[in-house]
Order: structure tokens, then C-alpha cells, then sequence
């Protein structure tokens, strides 16, 4: 069969993706920038700052002199790679051979495929017009080997290139249609030979000569005498199982028995690839067409069954039959690698580490919320109750608890007003009454000033006293302000132990 | 074999049977004079204690008593669970008390029935090496599953109880009231010293009661002094044992 090809350019790849996303670019000149030799350098450019005459490789700062209103934003590294083989992933609904062709096109093999669109005009149309709709520049064109799709795909008049006559269409297009080096387009176009129906026809060897062996090789490639092989973009295989039932299942058994057959499936295939679920999510079509969907989270990447069935046990009676359900599905959105635990001979607890109290964490949180758990690690701060934060997960340690300046065991979440008598500015308090019950104090230490975080809220600094009373309890009490301020006050804010 | 002998072997055995574990001959705790207390002369781990708290201040001294008993427990590798619907724990604190705050899982929950099933859970998780409960209402058939579970996990629990009136049996294995006294001072120098706790053991199955005086010196209990009171001054619930 005669192959057929079709190569996808996007004209302002990088723009467009910026466009997509910040709607007020698409109607002002718009580049790219990034840094090269002590200077900002134009990388890519929207269709209107290309029609103000700037072009790609100018100085920014020549740019802003033309064009004052320039809207200007960093460049992405590696943007056009990542793109390119999203939308090549996207593409394999046109053909299942696709290659992302860096850095602004697609190679589609089309051979085979465009009678199902009904004729290579709509196969091309239809490419164009859902890229287009999208918000991409795109041109789009077909012909019987890559590099010749290419070439027609960028400098051609017509993009649909009938077989057999691709020679005919390259004829008039320039040499950098071949994707040549720089240097040699250059040399070309030095003698005059501008078009490429002007060199196709010489002697190769003379050619060779004077151009090097790379423009015989792409000449043999664009017409086709030599293969011009593509690496399809292979997509990830979803973490998805399916299990039909031939009749609808209602009972609760029965859904039992069908999440367990699919989770052996998919933890096996997990386990081979060693991953991990950290979301999994069960859908159940009912017969009335209805979906019926839980979900779980694990804290931890795991392909253990039993735990995992232990999880969705807990939400099973969410689960409404109705007239029964006639389809499982099970899909795992999330998955981590997962590291394999060396088995041990002796148990032992492996406190944080230990897979057992992940797994009790998971139940917990499938049945409470998901807020009540928390660990706590030190945070940089001196407000008290700023000077933890919580953990992001159970392997997050930091050893830089502090100790001094002592702090209480328990701290009140809102500090209670107290009455006070204390001898001089700055002195402990002699008595302080609280709840109508007078405390003398024994013992105290401080004052220990701390301030408000200025950066975050204003409001008074506190001076802490810690305090013993007659009885021997321990207190942690502040003032709000200055002594000499008319208007201070003071508070309970804890107790020590 | 004496007599003296026999009956020692015989009571270690009706120990074993109603669910102690003997963990060797060293213990993590050197709990001195406070010893004496205990059935096996070690303070018993893999059970359950009571802790009752009466006042706002009792709340701060029992943490700190529980914090310095899980210290040895926690060791340098373990993890402990803190249970409850009403905390006011400052986690930072734990540290002077020889407890990474790190390692304790704090769960907070809405319910009261929430905490006695999570601490349930948790109690049968062997993953941790003790648990902590806040609860106001603890039945007796609740206190025996959760008996019955660190029986099988070896998991030690406390349960912080406030006080409400009238104090019902529960199975746990003991019972203690921890208040604050004046504090230990540091090298004689004013100001507060060391943090010193009243430790009654108001009950202690197949143990004794009594009233000791505990200080933590740089997050290590020591049991400095017995205080001999009579009797008669503590038998709300001494009756037990």
C-alpha cells in the first residue's frame, strides 16, 4: 500500500499554549524571553507581534523601543517536548502511528486511515479544525513521506498532495523545505539556487562535493527512495479494570466478591510494575443507567489487597444496588511508585515507618475525616501558637524541637482575662484572680517578651511570666502591652505540667 | 519446693491467666519506690490505665506524668497515638518531657463515641507502642474490650477521664490521680525548677495503692519520695485491689 503522511505544524506553539491559558493575550503582541549572553532574547512570538515586524532571535530591549505595549513572559524550557507529545497522545484517535516531531510539529502515518473521515481533504480538515478550535495556529498537510509532508506542511501552496506527485509540489519551494543545516541553505542560496527544482536534477556526486552528504540524504528521504523511519508516541495504559456481570448483582456479597476480583487484578499488574494506589475509585453501572462511585485514599503507595479491600469495606453500604449493577469498574487515578519492603524474619514495630500504622491511618480516615489526623513538626517561629505546623506525611521528621524557653503543656486556644496585682512595671504579679479564685504566687520566672509577628498581624507584644501559686500549679500568664500603656491587659494563656 | 515458693509460682500463674505479660526480668522504667505498687514489681505495660482529672490544672500534670512514662516506651523508634475530641495539648511541650512531639499521631475528632472507637482501633494496631484517650464516660463493658485488645497487641493505654460526680468500675488495670505540687528547685536557685507531681494510685489490680511524689528532671521520671499519709484520707478509692 502506498504510504501516506501527515505532518502537523504549529505555527506559534509556545505562544498559543501561553494563549490558551491567559485569554487577554490573544489580542495583544505577545513573545517569550529568555536569557542568552547577558541579554533577554525573543524566543517565540503571537501572529500580532509578528505582524509588528519582530521576529524570533531579536534583542527584547528592540523590541519594547518598536513595540511599547509588548507583553512580555519567561520561557518554558522543554514546553514544546511536553506538549508535543500531549496533543501526539492525543492524536492517535487520527492514526495509531504518531510521532511528536520536535520542536513545532507532528508526524501522523496516515496510510490506511483517511477513507474513515471519508477522503484525505476532511481527514485534513477535521485535524485543522479541532486544533484550531482549541485555540492553536496549526497547518496541516498530507503527502507520501514525512520530510515531504513537512516541507509542503510549511512552505507549500497546497497541502493536499496527491500520490506519486510530491516532485511536482517541491519543485518551487525553497531549500530550507529540506530542513538543512543553516550553513548550507545559506551556501545554496549564495549560488543562486533558491528553488528546489533548481538542484534536484544535478549529478549527485557534484552535489556531494560541494553540500556534503547530508543534502543527498534528505533529497533521497523527502522523495522517498530512502525510508524515513518514525518512533510512535506509545501512551501510558490507564490503572483501569472492568468486570461485567451477566446478571445484575444487588446483593452486598456479591458486590464483595466483584471489588475483590478486580483488585487482585489490578494490585497484580501493580505489583509487577511496582506502583502503588494512593486513590482508587470504584464505579458501579446500574441496570437504570445510574452510576454508583466510591472513593478511597491511602497514605502511603500500596498493592496490598487485603488492606485496600479493608478501605472500600468501610463505604460498601454506601453503595445503592437499585435494580442491580451490571458493570464494575475500578480505576486508580493516582499510583506512586512503590519501594518493596525487605521481609523480616523477626517482627518488630518500625514506629513511623511501619506499614501497619499507615494502614490503620487509611481506615481511620476512611471512616472519620480526613483533617483528623495530624502530626506535627517544628516551625520556624516564636508566637506560640504559630510554632508548629503540620506534617505533610509520616516519613517527615525534624529533630529541632526546642526545649528553652519552657513551654506549657497545655495551651488555651483563646488566652483568659485575668485580674492582676503586680508591685512594679516589669515585676512577676503577686496574686492574680481567674475564674473568682485568687492564686498568690510562690515562685515565678520571666518576663519573656515576645513580639507580634509585624509581617503577618499588628496588635500588642506579650510578656510572658511562668508562675507557681500556694497550691502548686504552674501557670503561663501575659500581659498585652506596655505597663506604662493605660489600656493593657492581662491573660491566662496555659498550664504547666 | 517451700512453701513460700509454691504460692509465688501459684500467683504468677493466676497472673498470666487473668492477662498479664511478663516481659522479662528488666524493665524500660526505674520507677523506685513506686514499685512496689505493681503486681510483678515493674510498671505494667500491654494494659490499660486510668488517669481522672478533676481541675484544668490536673489536665497538664497528668500529660506531663503520661508524657514522661512514654518517653522509655517511644524510645528512639516507636509512635504513640494521641486520642481526643477536646485537646489542648501544645505539642511543642512534649519535648520536656524526653518525647519527641514527631512521633505522636494527634487525632482529633468530632464525637466522644468517635474517640472510644478510634481508641479501640488503635489499641489493636501493634504498630504503635501506646495510645492516649481523652474520655469523659467509660463503661465497663467498654474498658474490657479495650482490655481484651491490649491483651492481644501489647499496646499500652491511658485514658485521661474528666471527672464527672460519681466514678464507675471500669476493668482497666489501675487508677490514678496525678496533681501538681510546688515545683523542685533547680541547684536552690529561685524561680521554677523542676515540674513535681502527687502520684495517687487510687486502685491497681493485684497490686497496692498509695501516694508517691514524682518530679521530671530533663524529661526522666524519678519517684523522689513516699509521703505517708493515713489511710482513711484516700479511701474514695482505695477500696480496690
Amino acid at each position: 500500500m502506498e504510504r501516506r503522511y501527515v505532518s502537523i505544524w504549529f505555527r506559534h506553539l509556545e505562544t498559543d499554549w501561553f494563549t490558551v491559558r491567559y485569554p487577554h493575550l490573544a489580542h495583544v503582541p505577545f513573545v517569550l524571553s529568555a536569557p542568552s549572553h547577558g541579554r533577554m532574547l525573543i524566543t517565540s512570538l503571537n501572529p500580532i507581534a509578528f505582524a509588528k515586524g519582530l521576529h524570533s532571535g531579536m534583542a527584547l530591549a528592540d523590541a519594547r523601543a518598536i513595540v511599547p505595549e509588548l507583553e512580555v513572559m519567561d520561557e518554558d524550557p522543554g514546553l514544546s517536548e511536553r506538549f508535543l507529545n500531549k496533543v501526539a497522545e492525543w492524536c492517535i484517535r487520527y492514526s495509531p502511528v504518531v510521532s511528536a516531531d520536535p520542536p513545532d510539529g507532528i508526524i501522523v502515518d496516515a496510510t490506511g486511515c483517511t477513507h474513515l473521515w471519508g477522503g484525505e481533504q476532511p481527514y485534513l480538515s477535521d485535524i485543522e479544525n479541532r486544533l484550531t478550535k482549541n485555540g492553536y495556529h496549526v497547518r496541516a498537510a498530507i503527502a507520501d513521506t514525512p520530510s515531504g509532508a513537512w516541507a509542503v506542511a510549511r512552505y507549500g501552496k497546497n497541502t493536499l498532495v496527491e500520490k506519486g506527485r510530491l516532485i511536482d509540489e517541491l519543485i518551487p519551494l525553497p531549500p530550507e523545505a529540506l530542513r538543512l543545516e543553516d550553513e548550507t541553505v545559506e551556501k545554496l542560496l549564495k549560488l543562486g539556487l533558491n528553488r528546489i527544482g533548481q538542484f534536484i536534477n544535478m549529478p549527485r556526486s557534484s552535489l556531494r562535493r560541494r553540500f556534503g552528504v547530508q543534502i543527498l540524504e534528505k533529497l533521497s528521504k523527502i522523495i522517498g527512495s530512502d525510508l524515513e523511519l518514525i518512533e510512535p508516541v506509545i501512551p501510558p495504559e490507564p490503572y483501569h479494570e472492568r468486570l461485567p456481570s451477566f446478571d445484575p448483582v444487588c446483593t452486598a456479597p456479591g458486590i464483595a466478591i466483584a471489588l475483590e476480583h478486580l483488585l487482585k487484578n489490578l494490585c497484580l499488574r501493580l505489583s509487577r510494575e511496582q506502583k502503588g494506589i494512593r486513590t482508587c475509585v470504584l464505579k458501579c453501572y446500574r441496570v437504570d443507567g445510574k452510576v454508583e462511585v466510591i472513593r478511597i485514599g491511602t497514605n502511603r503507595p500500596t498493592h496490598h489487597v487485603q488492606h485496600l479491600f479493608k478501605l472500600f469495606e468501610l463505604k460498601l453500604g454506601e453503595i445503592n444496588p437499585g435494580l442491580g449493577i451490571e458493570l464494575f469498574v475500578l480505576e486508580a487515578p493516582k499510583v506512586d511508585p512503590h519501594v518493596p519492603v525487605q521481609e523480616k524474619m523477626w517482627e518488630e514495630t518500625g514506629g513511623l515507618n511501619d506499614v501497619r500504622l499507615s494502614e490503620f491511618i487509611d481506615r481511620l480516615e476512611a471512616r472519620m475525616e480526613r483533617s483528623s489526623v495530624k502530626r506535627y513538626i517544628p516551625a520556624e517561629r516564636y508566637w506560640p501558637e504559630r510554632s508548629f505546623q503540620t506534617a505533610s506525611s509520616l516519613q517527615e521528621i525534624s529533630p529541632n524541637w526546642i526545649i528553652d524557653p519552657k513551654r506549657p503543656l497545655q495551651l488555651l486556644e483563646y488566652p483568659e482575662k485575668i485580674d492582676v496585682t503586680a508591685p512594679v512595671p516589669d515585676y512577676p504579679p503577686m496574686l492574680f484572680r481567674h475564674k473568682g479564685k485568687i492564686h498568690n504566687v510562690v515562685k515565678a520566672d520571666g518576663p519573656e517578651r515576645i513580639e507580634q509577628e509585624w509581617w503577618i498581624s499588628g496588635g500588642k507584644h506579650r510578656d510572658y511570666y511562668r508562675v507557681e501559686d500556694q497550691d502548686g500549679n504552674r501557670y503561663w500568664i501575659f500581659r498585652s502591652g506596655h505597663y506604662d500603656d493605660k489600656n493593657y491587659q492581662w491573660f491566662l494563656h496555659g498550664y504547666f505540667a | 519446693m517451700s512453701r513460700s515458693a509454691i504460692i509465688e509460682v501459684l500467683q504468677r500463674d493466676i497472673l498470666q491467666l487473668q492477662g498479664y505479660k511478663f516481659s522479662g526480668s528488666t524493665s524500660v522504667y526505674d520507677l523506685g519506690p513506686m514499685c512496689e505498687a505493681f503486681p510483678s514489681g515493674a510498671f505494667p505495660i500491654s494494659s490499660v490505665h486510668e488517669f481522672l482529672i478533676s481541675k484544668p490544672e490536673d489536665y497538664s500534670a497528668t500529660g506531663g506524668f503520661i508524657s514522661a512514662l512514654l518517653s522509655p516506651l517511644i524510645h528512639s523508634n516507636g509512635a504513640a497515638a494521641w486520642i481526643s475530641s477536646s485537646r489542648k495539648i501544645y505539642p511543642p511541650a512534649l519535648k520536656s518531657f524526653g518525647v519527641e512531639p514527631d512521633r505522636i499521631i494527634f487525632i482529633d475528632l468530632k464525637q466522644e463515641k468517635d474517640v472510644l472507637w478510634t481508641f479501640e482501633e488503635a489499641l489493636k494496631c501493634n504498630a504503635l507502642t501506646a495510645v492516649v484517650a481523652e474520655l469523659s464516660e467509660l463503661g465497663f463493658t467498654e474498658s474490657r474490650r479495650l482490655q481484651l485488645a491490649v491483651e492481644r497487641s501489647g499496646v499500652t493505654g491511658f485514658v485521661l477521664r474528666r471527672e464527672s460526680g460519681k466514678v464507675n468500675t471500669t476493668a482497666c488495670l489501675s487508677r490514678w490521680r496525678i496533681s501538681s505540687v510546688a515545683s523542685d528547685p533547680i541547684d536552690e536557685l529561685p524561680g521554677i525548677g523542676f515540674p513535681r507531681w502527687r502520684v495517687e494510685v487510687l486502685r491497681m489490680r493485684n497490686g497496692k495503692t498509695g501516694v508517691w511524689i514524682a518530679s521530671c528532671i530533663k524529661g526522666k521520671l524519678e519517684i523522689t519520695a513516699e509521703v505517708n499519709l493515713t489511710a482513711n484520707k484516700f479511701s474514695v478509692g482505695a477500696k480496690a485491689g
